[in-house]
């Protein structure tokens, strides 16, 4: 499936993964209706590390990740990023939210502003920066996913990769010391694919806690330090990608490996 | 077996189109003459055209501006007694009256300078191609328009000196190019206030100048809202945002049933000024219509902006109450409200209550309209992908900025149309006041008709009527598919 080779290979000696936890998930579970989503998840994520999440549609993934923003509300169980317990508290959830940036499978850009009024609206409105300095900030994370000469545009004047791009570069504008990828890849024609990850592996190489949905298997085994695999709303195998992919132990993920590469 | 490889070589040069696809030929053959088929109907309705036209034209073209009476006209028309023209001697002697109603004569001045201000308020919210100064520019020469012709040394020095000041304002804008402006902004030069602060003011403006009475009436009632601002400003911070809002408009409504009134009585005894009160049961024709649709307009918006928002919200009582309203209202014909303001609100007041008719076709008419926007909103708010509201989320906006900065921008673009679509149907149904013995445009040419004179006069009167809203209206559409090409920021 993944026929997308990453140019650079990514210096792993640079992603250095501390031992404190960024993200603490325990015994959490997610219903929608009566239809039991994700059943009993932990997952301790350090400052640093690198997770792609894996499996079949349905398993759950996004649904996991939309979890840790509170995209979607759990029932069951806790978790806990960057100390701040996630509960009905919407001010525990507004400043997780900014803590946390995300990057959607449709890009979900803004289309009515500019790219660079897309990278200035929340540092403005939720941090309160000033917008000189926003702009400022936000023109250096468009240098760095490399499309500075883009930042007066409309995002439906971009391609499908520039937007994506744009969408990562909002996020950082934020600041977050943690990044949401929910298949970031997943709409994109294969040429877009690879400018995309290329950005990811920068971020990477830059020590940021990554968690990201994603079908690019080649992106898990260059970047990640642990792949986990999902199926049914549950974790079923983790590992270091090297093990996960040569060695696979579950019957569901021996099968899944086999279909996908 | 052949060869199947191919190379090309060179990429061919880009040729013209055939000449008979192009031009006003081209144009005519593949829109108007394609086949017979399409070349029959053309013709028919060509035929159809020149008709109605070449009827229309004699009818409108007719000598009878000076006419005294119908039955002049139709000694002019000649003896055969048919209405085969216009009469137009009933417009020439009543267009007053159509436009401004009973208004005394001496006032109308009031209603016209309320109609330009509206425009020099309107300006800096539905445009921002001009700038800042010709907008003041454009304030000052009403107001010294105004003052020139309410005459009087003292009018005619304010209207000079108005006047003056808007030249010397405008020439200035006019000989500094906008880089050069852009420059000394730059480099500290004082801007000209905001004009919006102009457009903020003139709701209170305009009440007072069609109706009169004491000016300290519309500073009591602007002064409703500092009230309510400053208990905001220093509550919210003690008792939360939530608590501190409600607080507000509490204390904002008590300055307002209860304080106003003694307030603008004290400050009138002590600086007596105000211009003549004009009882509402003198408005009427073009007045009135333009009355009560700018302001069911100006106040529908925001209304239904709230009640669409509060139909989607998860508080289960705000939403209850807001789909119950929401449905009543569209539930009921406008002429039931309209009825409703006229006699049975009377009986639910206490006796002695003088509620003013127009104020109460003013509520029933807006709240129509906020309902039917309230469902146009929320056709836009629907119509806007799940990823946006994720998006704003994942950002960490709150549900209020969310909305205001993400959501709402999107959701107004999208439901210009049927915004517009409202606007224009509100206008229009401002005539069924006649109904309930207002007298607006139709109502009076019932009035007109009455007379003796120009008994049996129809077409004339309801065309110029006609005509007169289809200005109105024809600007809104304009302006709507200008604000939808302004706004567009796909590459189409």
């Amino acid at each position: 499936m993944s026929s997308i080779t990453l140019e650079s290979h990514a210096d792993r000696s640079k992603m250095e993964v501390s031992d404190e936890v960024a993200i603490e998930i325990r015994g959490m579970n997610k219903w929608y209706g009566s239809f039991h989503v994700l059943r009993d998840i932990d997952l301790t994520v350090y400052q640093g590390e690198r997770i792609v999440i894996a499996g079949p549609s349905g398993s759950g993934k996004s649904t996991l990740i939309r979890c840790i923003n509170r995209l979607e509300e759990h029932q069951e169980g806790k978790i806990i990023v960057d100390g701040t317990e996630l509960t009905s508290d919407l001010k525990n959830v507004d400043k997780v939210r900014s803590e946390v940036g995300m990057v959607f499978q449709h890009f979900n850009l803004f289309p009515h502003l500019t790219i660079l009024e897309n990278c200035t609206l929340a540092p403005i409105w939720v941090r309160k920066t000033p917008r000189k300095e926003a702009e400022e900030t936000a023109m250096h994370f468009l240098e760095k996913v490399k499309i500075p000469e883009q930042a007066h545009k409309y995002p439906g004047m971009l391609s499908g990769g520039q937007q994506q791009r744009v969408a990562i570069a909002r996020s950082l504008c934020m600041m977050p010391r943690i990044m949401l990828f929910d298949e970031p890849t997943s709409a994109l024609d294969p040429e877009m694919i690879k400018e995309v990850l290329e950005t990811m592996v920068e971020l990477a190489e830059e020590g940021m806690t990554m968690l990201c949905v994603t079908h690019e298997m080649g992106f898990a085994k260059e970047v990640a330090n642990r792949v986990i695999f999902m199926d049914a709303g549950q974790i079923v195998e983790q590992n270091e990608p090297n093990e996960f992919f040569n060695n696979p132990q579950n019957e569901r993920t021996k099968l899944f490996l086999s279909q996908i590469l | 077996m052949s060869d199947l490889s191919y190379v090309r070589s060179e990429i061919l040069p880009e040729r013209a189109p055939p000449a008979s696809s192009v031009g006003v030929v081209g144009w005519a053959r593949a829109n108007l003459f394609n086949g017979i088929g399409n070349s029959i109907p053309t013709i028919l309705a060509l035929i159809f055209i020149w008709y109605v036209v070449s009827f229309l034209v004699s009818w409108v073209f007719s000598p009878t501006w000076s006419s005294e009476s119908l039955n002049q006209c139709r000694e002019i028309f000649g003896a055969d007694g048919g209405h085969s023209a216009a009469c137009w001697g009933v417009i020439r002697e009543r267009w007053v009256q159509l436009l401004f109603g009973f208004y005394p004569e001496a006032e109308r001045w009031r209603p016209v300078v309320a109609f330009g201000l509206l425009f020099v308020a309107l300006i800096p919210v539905l445009f921002n191609m001009i700038s800042r100064r010709m907008n003041w520019v454009l304030l000052l020469a009403v107001l010294g328009l105004a003052a020139l012709y309410l005459g009087g040394v003292l009018g005619v020095i304010l209207g000079l000196a108005l006047l003056g000041a808007a030249g010397f304002i405008g020439f200035k804008a006019f000989s500094t190019s906008k880089e050069d402006r852009a420059a000394q902004i730059a480099s500290g030069a004082k801007r000209l206030p905001n004009p919006l602060i102009f457009s903020a003011i003139f709701p209170f403006i305009a009440p007072w100048l069609l109706w009169g009475g004491s000016i300290w009436m519309p500073i009591a009632a602007a002064l409703g809202f500092v009230v309510g601002f400053f208990a905001f400003r220093f509550l919210a911070p003690v008792v939360g945002s939530l608590a501190g809002l409600i607080i507000a408009v509490v204390a904002a409504l008590i300055w307002w049933l209860f304080l106003t009134t003694g307030f603008a009585g004290l400050m009138q005894s002590i600086i007596p000024v105000g211009l003549e009160h004009v009882e509402s049961r003198n408005f009427g024709g073009f007045m009135l219509s333009t009355t009560i649709g700018v302001v069911a307009i100006a106040c529908s918006l925001p209304i239904g902006i709230v009640l669409a928002l509060g139909r989607q919200s998860d508080l289960l009582i705000v939403k209850a109450l807001c789909v119950g309203f929401i449905e009543f209202i569209r539930g009921v014909p406008l002429i039931t409200l309209l009825f409703v303001a006229s006699t049975l609100l009377n009986i639910f007041m206490p006796p002695g209550t003088n509620f003013d008719i127009i104020l109460r076709v003013l509520i029933m008419v807006t709240l129509f309209a906020s309902a039917y926007m309230a469902e146009v909103i929320r056709g836009g708010l629907a119509a806007l992908p799940r990823g946006q509201y994720e998006a704003a989320d994942a950002l960490g906006l709150d549900y209020w900025k969310a909305q205001r900065l993400i959501i709402m921008p999107q959701a107004l673009k999208i439901s210009i149309p049927g915004i517009v679509s409202t606007f224009i149907g509100v206008f229009k149904d401002t005539v069924l006041v006649s109904i309930i013995g207002l007298l607006d445009p139709l109502g009076l040419s019932n009035a007109i008709r009455a007379d003796q004179a120009w008994n049996g006069i129809v077409w004339e009167l309801y065309g110029f009527i006609a005509l007169m809203f289809f200005v109105f209206c024809f600007s809104m559409s304009r302006y709507s598919m200008y604000l939808e090409r302004r706004l567009r920021t796909d590459h189409r």
